[in-house]
């Protein structure tokens, strides 16, 4: 199974498509561990963390973090031992981009690891990747073995003092342990409920210890910004959210895939002129901007930077640059039975809130959707979406209700019809 | 006994590369799957005596996570995505094929035991719909016939 390429690439990606590039000895033909080898044998960890914070890089998982400001969180000394973890768990639907990487780009994302490992001081870092990426995870272990074997790893990196270990953890499929405490909890061989915070995981983290966790694309950024420093990479994108980031856009477009674009990039731009548009002269009823957990956006407001900044102004994100394109054929009620299944599907279950009213909130779309439903059942939704946003352990519970609350917002109309006509109106819409 | 010399030492050769060893345990049951497809009580009690845990709670883990069985599975895992992006790529029109051409319902084994049929939650192959996911490996970009004959390949 070849994955497909990016159809438009950057720094990022720019070599993915070579296949001795996810090698240790393509990776070095292309320059690849000479920026680990600077930074470790002519850099603090201080200057290091500092340039990570004039860089401006926000954090490619979803929710945006800040990642020198991340780093600067972890304690300085060495009493107890620090850990790195990286979170390939990979699970928002609509998010194919990490997989990318970890197949064709492992060693920059271990260039980056071992940077970010000395500049807070690491010991040793858990990439922790989802259990079906089975393929991706044979990549990442040859390419922990090559790394060893060169010396880029393991005690005394290239002769430096640093030593730092890469342990590769294996997920078994539940999506809440991409949740950074659901994650820790999962790598402590538990079930992968999350933490209450505080402690946040800088304190008390992996196995009790001080713990930094950050996406792989968040890793391979890093030896670039090193590389070509902070201006350099506040150069690309827009003013508060710097760099490219690799778009995945599915659904009803003519090419779906990967595409490697300055944050800021308008989503029509991404939607029409990269992926094609929507094939057969049909026409784009919406389109869901950064994986399932991020409210929807109607055709008329697809003019918008792909930036947080922008997006937020539209009451969505950016989330994991999942873009999924919805053509006018689609029903959004069925839509939105197949968000609320998933949530109540992969809810943990600790807190009430969330665990009682993802069920209800499947229970209630299932019935307007077959035509079951009435007015107040739209009003239901609102009143459980309301009562589940920002009270519970994790921000699963909100990501639940967001993209519910942004079906309402705007395609209202399509629940309302489902009530008028007591059945679906949209007969030409996907099959559930 | 079910786990044999050769895999305890795997397991322990697992263990130490944790701070504790209860962060071997899910290698260790990705590791029992392997070679046993699911598992059993003694196979839990002989996995709690190694992690110094109570078999309910190695179960307990079982359970939460998809990946890992309490009872025999087909000799292979077939599991189409279902999830929106899949879905708007017709997906559930494939799932419905493949029910009906090995005449199971997801969840279910073939009376052979060679394939379990299910659906899943995206697979993060999205823009490769439909796909489905053959024990480790992904088959994407599929139309119904295609997919029959990859089914229909399997030992
Ligand atoms: C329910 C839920 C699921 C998440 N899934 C993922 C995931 O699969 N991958 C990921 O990198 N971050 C995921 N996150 C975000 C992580 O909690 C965390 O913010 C992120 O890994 C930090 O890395 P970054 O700062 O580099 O973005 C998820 C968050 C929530 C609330
Ligand atoms: S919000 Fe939901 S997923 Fe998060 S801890 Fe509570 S029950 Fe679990
Ligand atoms: S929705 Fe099927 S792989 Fe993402």
């Amino acid at each position: 199974m070849g994955l497909k390429v990016p159809y438009v690439t950057n720094y990022l990606t720019e070599h993915c498509g070579d296949d001795a590039f996810a090698t240790l000895e393509g990776y070095e033909a292309k320059g690849g561990y000479a920026t680990a080898r600077k930074v470790l044998r002519g850099s603090t960890p201080e200057s290091v963390i500092e340039l990570m914070k004039t860089s401006g890089l926000q954090g490619r998982g979803g929710a945006g973090f800040l990642t020198g400001l991340k780093w600067s969180f972890m304690p300085k000394g060495a009493e107890k031992p620090k850990y790195f973890c990286v979170n390939a768990d990979e699970s928002e639907p609509g998010s194919f981009k990490d997989r990318l990487l970890l197949e064709r780009a492992p060693h920059k994302m271990l260039e980056g690891i071992l940077i970010g490992a000395f500049a807070v001081g690491a010991a040793k870092t858990f990439i922790y990747i989802r259990g079906e990426y089975a393929e991706p995870a044979k990549q990442v272990q040859r390419a922990i073995d090559a790394a060893y074997a060169k010396g880029y790893l393991g005690k005394n990196v290239l002769g430096t003092g640093f030593s730092h270990d890469v342990v590769l953890h294996r997920g078994a499929g539940a999506y809440i342990c991409g949740e950074e405490t659901g994650l820790l909890e999962s790598l402590e061989g538990k079930k992968g409920q999350p933490r209450k915070k505080p402690p946040f995981p800088a304190e008390h983290g992996a196995f009790g210890m001080p713990t930094t966790v950050n996406n792989v694309e968040t890793f391979c950024h890093v030896p670039h910004i090193l590389a070509n420093g902070a201006e350099w990479f506040r150069g690309i994108g827009t003013e508060k959210s710097p760099g490219t980031t690799i778009f995945g856009v599915s659904g009803h477009v003519a090419r779906p895939g990967l595409y490697e674009l300055p944050l800021g990039t308008r989503l029509d731009e991404i939607v029409f002129e990269h992926a094609g548009g929507v094939p057969g002269g049909r026409k784009v009823k919406g389109v869901i901007p950064g994986g399932m957990s991020m409210p929807i956006l109607p055709a008329g407001q697809l003019d918008v930077p792909m930036a947080n900044e922008f997006l937020r102004e539209r009451k969505t994100m950016l989330g994991t640059g999942g873009i999924m394109v919805m053509d006018e054929t689609t029903c959004m009620v069925r839509a939105s039975c197949v968000i609320s299944y998933f949530f109540r599907d992969e809810s943990c279950g600790q807190c009430t809130q969330c665990r009682e009213g993802t069920g209800w909130l499947h229970k209630i779309v299932t019935r307007l959707e077959r035509g079951a439903g009435s007015l107040d059942d739209i009003a239901l939704i609102e009143d459980v979406c309301s009562k589940m946003e920002g009270q519970t352990i994790c921000a699963f519970s909100d990501a639940a209700v967001w993209p519910l609350q942004g079906m309402l917002r705007h395609f209202r109309e399509d629940f309302e019809l489902h009530v008028r006509h007591q059945k679906c109106p949209f007969p030409e819409s996907f099959e559930l | 006994m079910v786990i044999t010399p050769e895999l305890r030492s795997r397991i322990e050769a697992a263990m130490r590369s944790y701070p504790h060893k209860r962060g071997a345990l899910l290698p260790a049951l990705h590791l029992v799957h392997e070679q046993a497809g699911h598992v059993t009580p003694e196979t839990a009690r002989e996995l709690a005596a190694l992690f110094d845990l109570r078999p309910a709670e190695v179960m307990e883990v079982v359970h939460f996570y998809n990946m890992f069985y309490d009872r025999p599975q087909g000799r292979h895992h077939v599991y189409v995505c279902t999830n929106l992006p899949c879905s708007l790529r017709g997906a559930r029109g494939l799932l419905r094929a493949l029910e009906a051409h090995l005449g199971i319902e997801p969840g279910e084994t073939t009376q052979d035991g060679r394939i379990t049929l299910g659906h899943e939650e995206c697979l993060g192959a999205c823009a490769y719909a439909p796909m489905m996911r053959i024990d480790g490996t992904y088959h994407e970009d599929l139309d119904v016939e295609e997919a029959k004959r990859i089914l229909d390949a399997l030992e």
